[in-house]
């Protein structure tokens, strides 16, 4: 008895169309002449913060002012030397404990102007939930690595894994993330803070 | 596929039967409609997207075979479990055999339209095992034991003000409360407690890269990242459909969803799932259900392009103002009557009928599909297989035969205008005349088209040209 997949691909193969090339993706896509300010634009129009920092001190004297940060009781960073942390993560055992996270400061490969979605993954963070978990986000991007569109994006992408291969090449978890996480479920109402972060700030760092 | 047979017309007739709510409904898709061209007006190469969307999905479609092979290659390589089911049973089974395996009693699951196609809730619910649907409109839905009436935004019947009274009964929210900021709120602080108690997480695909072998899932509330990082569990569903080639392609193809979804630039939450969890497992079920012989169907494989965005149902005239529930199938509007009535025709004959051939769908489609087109061919089928109801057969036959003998057509248009024009207003407006029911007919003109034209030609001067003949009569829709 032949399994279903035997079965599935065999009627596929059986109904498949007549071959039809793949089309070229390179093409004179929109850029923007100033990336960081297109960012910054459409991130605060899907709901987030943006701040352009100069450097690290600056980023810690901005961080002291926002609100969520001064009222957090649990702070997480996993970037040296970034924010008061007071939660390690390498400490906790399970992503369940990371639930009365108020505050995550993590950090952003890189950044699409278009879409002001950040790249991030969960190569260097142990809990993967905490992008999620947390009742606040707060992203730290460097300035030269925001690109002009999604096909910028999975350029990079295709060559930024180990060796210069693909960041797929090994199993790996990866996301766009474009502002709070929000819902219009109820009569089409935006509301910001649905399951997810109630808030995202990005930091866009140097020049 | 979970079928209720119905047909649309009449089920329609009870959703306009409340004009406000119909009207409140046109209103909402409406809205939604402008979100999507205002965001589409600002990609200036919005066409080329389009159509390099639609030739990367035929190109798919074309090595359809091959890409699942090398997708089931590369997920396995990097340490996920492929599964493949026939049909919604198979694909029912070998779910609750991985949850059972498992021991899991509580499974959290985000917006899955494949998951509702199979029935998967009740097979589920049968076993013992609990189901929550996690995004805030299929848990609105699920909570009133009903089904989503639209493919993106499943709750988009149900006023406020029910969802207030809803969460009053089962939240216990402040009586008459109907504030949706507050109302989400409330559900959010539900749903987390139901987050952190899952055992597993189940999530539809919106996107599977052969080429990497990895999942992508697309929110905006992030319910599928949090229903899958928080339990060791991950169940993908996915159609055969949801292939595409290089990860490169979800360059072109995450630049329209969104925009043509909500008008966002993207969704808040584009997840990439290549390999489990560290120390979880990943399991993709991938289904056939009688996507395969769509796939051999000259006419209506092109509806496989699909990408489930929902611009043509926001679009719709007929899909605004009847609502999704009257299809009486998890998928509605334009899509949902094509791939429908193709998949079982006896059943679903009214739904290519829901449709005045505007051609709308076709022109916000973001993957090009030829939408009025199919469902023109459809009707087409539907007519020839005998499907159509004897009324309308009949009709049809006697317009033919009239259309056939000019003489008779000039007779029947005559009396047509002399009786509209004499008959009483009770007789004209009676339960048989279906284009007089909720709206005015125009006036009956005195001449026809026909003799004002001639006499437009005898001022003239007999001239013979065929141009200015005047339309000045003319009413648009």
């Amino acid at each position: 008895m032949s399994t279903s997949k035997e079965v599935i691909l065999e009627a596929v193969r059986r109904n498949r169309p007549a071959s039809c090339a793949a089309p070229e993706l390179r093409q004179a896509w929109t850029i923007y002449p100033d990336r960081r300010a297109q960012f910054i634009d459409v991130l605060t129009a899907v709901g987030g913060t943006a701040f352009a920092v100069r450097d690290e001190v600056d980023l810690n004297e901005r961080l002291r002012l926002l609100p969520i940060v001064c009222d957090a009781r649990k702070t997480v960073s996993l970037l040296p030397g970034i924010g008061e942390p007071n939660v390690d993560l390498s400490n906790v055992g399970s992503p369940h404990a990371l639930a009365d996270v108020d505050v995550a400061i993590l950090p952003g490969e890189f950044a699409v102007a278009e879409n002001a979605a950040v790249w991030i993954t969960d190569r260097d963070v142990p809990l993967r939930v905490i992008y999620f978990l947390c009742q606040h986000l707060v992203l730290v991007v460097p300035a030269g690595a925001i690109v002009d569109n999604m096909h910028a994006a999975y350029e990079r992408l295709a060559s930024s894994g180990a060796e210069s291969t693909s960041v797929f090449a090994e199993p790996i978890f990866g996301a766009f993330i474009s502002g709070p996480s929000k819902t219009a479920d109820i009569e089409q109402s935006l509301v910001i803070g649905a399951h997810g972060p109630r808030s995202l700030t990005v930091f866009v760092l140097g020049t | 596929m979970k079928a209720h047979p119905t047909n649309h017309a009449t089920a329609a007739a009870a959703f306009v039967a409340d004009l406000d709510r119909a009207r409140w409904h046109d209103a909402a898709l409406w809205a939604a409609r402008g979100r999507r061209d205002r965001a589409a007006r600002s990609v200036p190469e919005w066409e080329t997207l389009r159509d390099m969307a639609s030739h990367i999905k035929l190109h798919t479609m074309s090595r359809l075979d091959e890409y699942l092979e090398q997708f089931e290659s590369n997920a396995t390589r990097l340490g996920a479990q492929v599964h493949w089911a026939r049909d919604a049973a198979e694909h029912n089974r070998i779910v609750r055999d991985i949850l059972q395996r498992h021991g899991v009693k509580r499974v959290v699951k985000s917006k899955s339209m494949l998951t509702e196609e199979c029935g998967l809730n009740p097979h589920l619910e049968a076993q013992g095992i609990e189901v929550t649907d996690t995004d805030l409109g299929e848990w609105i839905v699920q909570l009133r034991h009903e089904h989503p009436s639209h493919i993106v935004t499943p709750a988009i019947h149900i006023k406020k003000e029910e969802v207030g009274q809803l969460f009053h009964e089962r939240l216990g929210t402040m009586a008459g409360a109907s504030d949706p900021p507050y109302l989400a709120e409330a559900a959010r602080q539900h749903l987390r407690s139901v987050f952190l108690a899952a055992d597993a997480g189940i999530t539809g695909v919106n996107f599977a890269i052969a080429e990497t072998g990895g999942v992508v899932v697309c929110t905006n509330e992030g319910n599928a990242d949090l229903g899958v990082s928080l339990p060791k569990l991950h169940i993908a569903c996915m159609g055969i459909e949801k292939l595409v080639p290089r990860a490169a392609d979800l360059g072109v193809f995450l630049r329209l969803l969104a925009r043509s979804a909500t008008g966002q630039p993207i969704t808040t939450y584009t997840s990439h799932f290549h390999g489990p969890m560290r120390g979880g497992e990943l399991h993709i079920v991938i289904l056939d259900n009688g996507r395969s012989e769509l796939l051999g169907s000259t006419d209506f494989r092109r509806s496989l392009n699909c990408i489930r965005c929902g611009a043509c149902f926001n679009t719709c005239p007929v899909y605004r103002r009847s609502g999704g529930h009257s299809y009486g199938v998890t998928v509605a509007g334009p899509i949902g009557s094509i791939i429908n009535a193709a998949a079982n025709p006896r059943e679903h004959k009214s739904l290519p009928s829901a449709c005045s051939l505007c051609g709308s769908c076709s022109d916000v489609c973001p993957v090009k599909i030829d939408l009025h087109q199919q469902l023109f061919i459809s009707r087409r089928q539907l007519a020839l297989a005998g499907l159509v109801p004897r009324t309308k057969r009949w009709a049809l036959k006697l317009t033919a035969a009239v259309l056939k003998r000019p003489w008779l057509y000039r007779m029947a248009g005559g009396a047509a205008r002399t009786a509209l024009r004499m008959l009483p207003r009770w007789l004209v407006y009676s339960r048989w005349n279906a284009w007089g029911r909720r709206r005015e007919l125009p006036g009956a003109p005195r001449e026809s088209f026909r003799e004002l034209n001639r006499k437009s030609k005898t001022r003239r001067g007999g001239s013979q040209t065929r141009r200015g003949v005047r339309l000045s009569g003319e009413t648009r829709p």
